[in-house]
């Protein structure tokens, strides 16, 4: 019955929006569907970590200086190719540290904690609940994955025109102003390496976590970022979300970040 | 009726063929582009959208700023614009064509740029962007042509036609709203997040676009056989007026929210263009330029001296134009994107192949209204001869 009455949506929104071949082949997998043989699906790895969203918490107090945070940003460009541009217009950025009065631009005050003035945030996609940037796509290029909240790209179908840059409240995300390549340091095989004129970001590690690794960031953290399922009661960012008062960025705006700050 | 298009003096050639010089060099500067990124452009990580995007915004405006030629004349049947509702449509075909292209130079991945129609996500402000503009250009293009057809034969045209040119008057006003809305649905983006973002938009289109076609009226009168008429330019002169002095109180409607209220994120932004943010100012003199420019086309067209002398009429139009396209081409991508989300101030200045591009696209536009207008007139010249 759900799978009828999604063919139905599908076929309702494929009618509204010109009849092309995915949705050809929505309806064409629909009628198999009716005919009792299996959809294709995306099987998990035995050892897969798996959570109804993803969430981080990080404790900014245990990350005081650059030389704390630099390690975790390291330890994602090295895994994910992030390039690195001496025209600072090319930059491509997953995770990177900024001042609180920039992370958090509408709870700065004139007179700060020096410690908190001076502590470098380390800051990245949120991998919003409610994401701007996923509402925006006009190809589904980005999306958040249902089984775990992740917000995800599809390099290969991003057309670059960086709308979802426009829609993130949070900077968050990059695009590939050339060619990445000559300017990646060390090129990591198990992890695809970007092309010109498409956007990315920070992915959760989505691609670790499918086997059973905590983000790379997370792993070089020492404990200062903890992560785990929002919707789990017992998970380690419950745990801490419960002992500890927390802020996320912008939460006015009604995105929903999954990336909690204790300060 | 494109045959007409082939008959023509030298000048008309040697203006043909400098248009297509310039959008062979555009085209040239383009591939340059397709080979090495858009990085050859001034945009970056903060500000995102350039001068193809501001373009595009403006040429929007344009396109829709014909319909109010097609209005008057189809719903409150005010006759004199009977002549020249067809350099409305032409003007409005023209301005999507670039509209279009400058879509096309601001991807990363153009040839990807199918995947839109591929993966129809009704989501997407943008999916909803090609729909109306390519329908747009679609409407123009069959009425203008067969009421055009039409003229040259002597007859009235098609009964079919006039759903659609009834359907094209709410549609003119679609292509702007909803590129306004690509803009002020944004959380987070404080200059554009306001509701009067879409009138505003349609306020300016409807002051530039008939501006520019007084323009175009005043220049075909002077180098071809067929007068649009004066009365046809002094009404348009009218909405040009109101237009604009709409346009510049909106404007001061959204100065006075944003500064009564004392917001920060909202005063900022308009901080950053009118008197810079952090020491940072490149938009300064050009913000108070089209200040001045607009408050200088409201006085010359509401004026009725002035907007009835036509050259001081053709001065109005022209810093009208200039005016609009300063303040929604430039100032509306500069002061949406700076301060940046995490408040911090990295500007933007476009680059010379950026420029260049952009030239070949208004080439690529002019060459399209030219072709189109020869077209026209010729027929027009040929009715009344």
């Amino acid at each position: 019955m759900e799978s009828r009455r999604s063919f139905l949506k599908v076929a309702g929104v494929a009618a509204l929006g010109l009849g092309t071949t995915p949705a050809l082949k929505a309806v064409a997998a629909s009628g198999e569907a009716g005919g009792g043989a299996p959809q294709p699906q995306v099987k998990k790895g035995a050892k897969a970590l798996t959570a109804k969203q993803w969430a981080m918490v990080i404790d900014t107090r245990k990350l005081q200086t650059a030389a704390d945070v630099e390690p975790l940003i390291e330890a994602c460009n090295k895994i994910h190719n992030v390039p690195h541009f001496n025209n600072k217009n090319h930059e491509i950025k997953w995770i990177w540290e900024t001042e609180f009065k920039h992370a958090f631009p509408d709870k700065s005050n004139s007179f700060l904690n020096e410690s908190v003035e001076h502590r470098p945030f380390p800051v990245l996609c949120n991998h919003c609940e409610n994401p701007p940037c996923v509402r925006a796509c006009p190809t589904k290029a980005t999306f958040k994955r249902e089984s775990d909240g992740i917000v995800l790209m599809d390099f290969h179908r991003c057309i670059g025109c960086r709308f979802c840059m426009v829609a993130c409240p949070y900077g968050a995300r990059s695009f590939n102003f050339r060619d990445p390549k000559p300017f990646i340091k060390e090129m990591n095989r198990k992890f695809p390496h970007r092309m010109k004129g498409v956007v990315e970001k920070c992915n959760f590690c989505a691609e670790r976590l499918a086997v059973g690794e905590m983000p790379a960031c997370v792993e070089a953290s020492q404990g200062a970022i903890a992560f785990g399922d929002l919707y789990d009661p017992h998970s380690p960012v419950r745990e801490l979300l419960k002992e500890n008062f927390t802020i996320r960025r912008k939460q006015v705006l009604g995105t929903e970040p999954s990336v909690y700050y204790i300060v | 009726m494109l045959e007409l298009t082939f008959k023509g003096g030298k000048a008309y050639y040697g203006w043909v063929l400098a248009l297509l010089a310039t959008i062979g060099a555009g085209f040239a500067l383009y591939l340059w582009q397709l080979d090495f990124g858009l990085g050859i452009t001034g945009m970056s990580r903060d500000v995102s959208w350039g001068f193809y995007i501001a373009n595009f915004t403006y040429l929007v405006g344009v396109a829709a700023g014909g319909v109010m030629v097609v209005l008057p004349y189809y719903l409150h049947d005010y006759k004199a614009y009977g002549r020249i509702t067809v350099l409305g449509e032409f003007l409005a075909i023209a301005a999507i064509v670039m509209c279009l292209s400058f879509i096309i130079a601001d991807l990363g991945q153009p040839m990807r740029a199918l995947n839109v129609l591929l993966y129809p996500t009704p989501n997407s402000i943008l999916f909803w962007d090609m729909i109306v503009l390519n329908g747009y250009l679609f409407l123009n293009l069959v009425i203008g042509w067969n009421v055009l057809e039409a003229e040259r034969n002597g007859t009235k045209y098609q009964q079919w036609l006039k759903p659609f040119i009834y359907l094209s008057i709410p549609w003119a006003i679609s292509i702007h709203t909803v590129t306004a809305y690509l803009y002020c649905g944004m959380p987070g983006r404080h200059f554009w997040l306001t509701a009067i973002l879409a009138p505003r938009f349609l306020s300016s289109a409807f002051a530039a676009g008939p501006a520019l076609l007084i323009v175009m009226c005043l220049f075909i009168r002077k180098f071809t056989n067929f007068d649009p008429g004066k009365e046809q330019i002094q009404t348009l002169a009218k909405t040009v007026a109101y237009a604009i002095v709409i346009n510049v109180f909106f404007f001061l409607c959204e100065i006075f929210v944003a500064f009564y209220s004392n917001i920060p994120g909202h005063m900022d932004h308009i901080k950053y263009l009118f008197v810079g943010l952090h020491g940072h100012g490149v938009m300064v003199p050009w913000m108070w330029a089209s200040m001045i420019l607009m408050v200088l086309g409201i006085i010359l067209t509401v004026n009725p001296a002035t907007r009835r002398n036509e050259s001081t009429l053709l001065v109005g139009c022209l810093v009208i134009i200039l005016g609009t396209w300063i303040d929604k081409a430039l100032g509306m991508i500069a002061g949406g994107f700076v301060p940046n989300p995490l408040h911090e101030v990295n500007e933007y200045v476009p680059t010379l192949p950026e420029i260049g591009i952009a030239l070949g696209v208004y080439a690529l536009g002019a060459l399209v209204l030219t072709l189109f207008y020869k077209m026209a007139i010729s027929v027009k010249e040929e009715v009344r001869a």
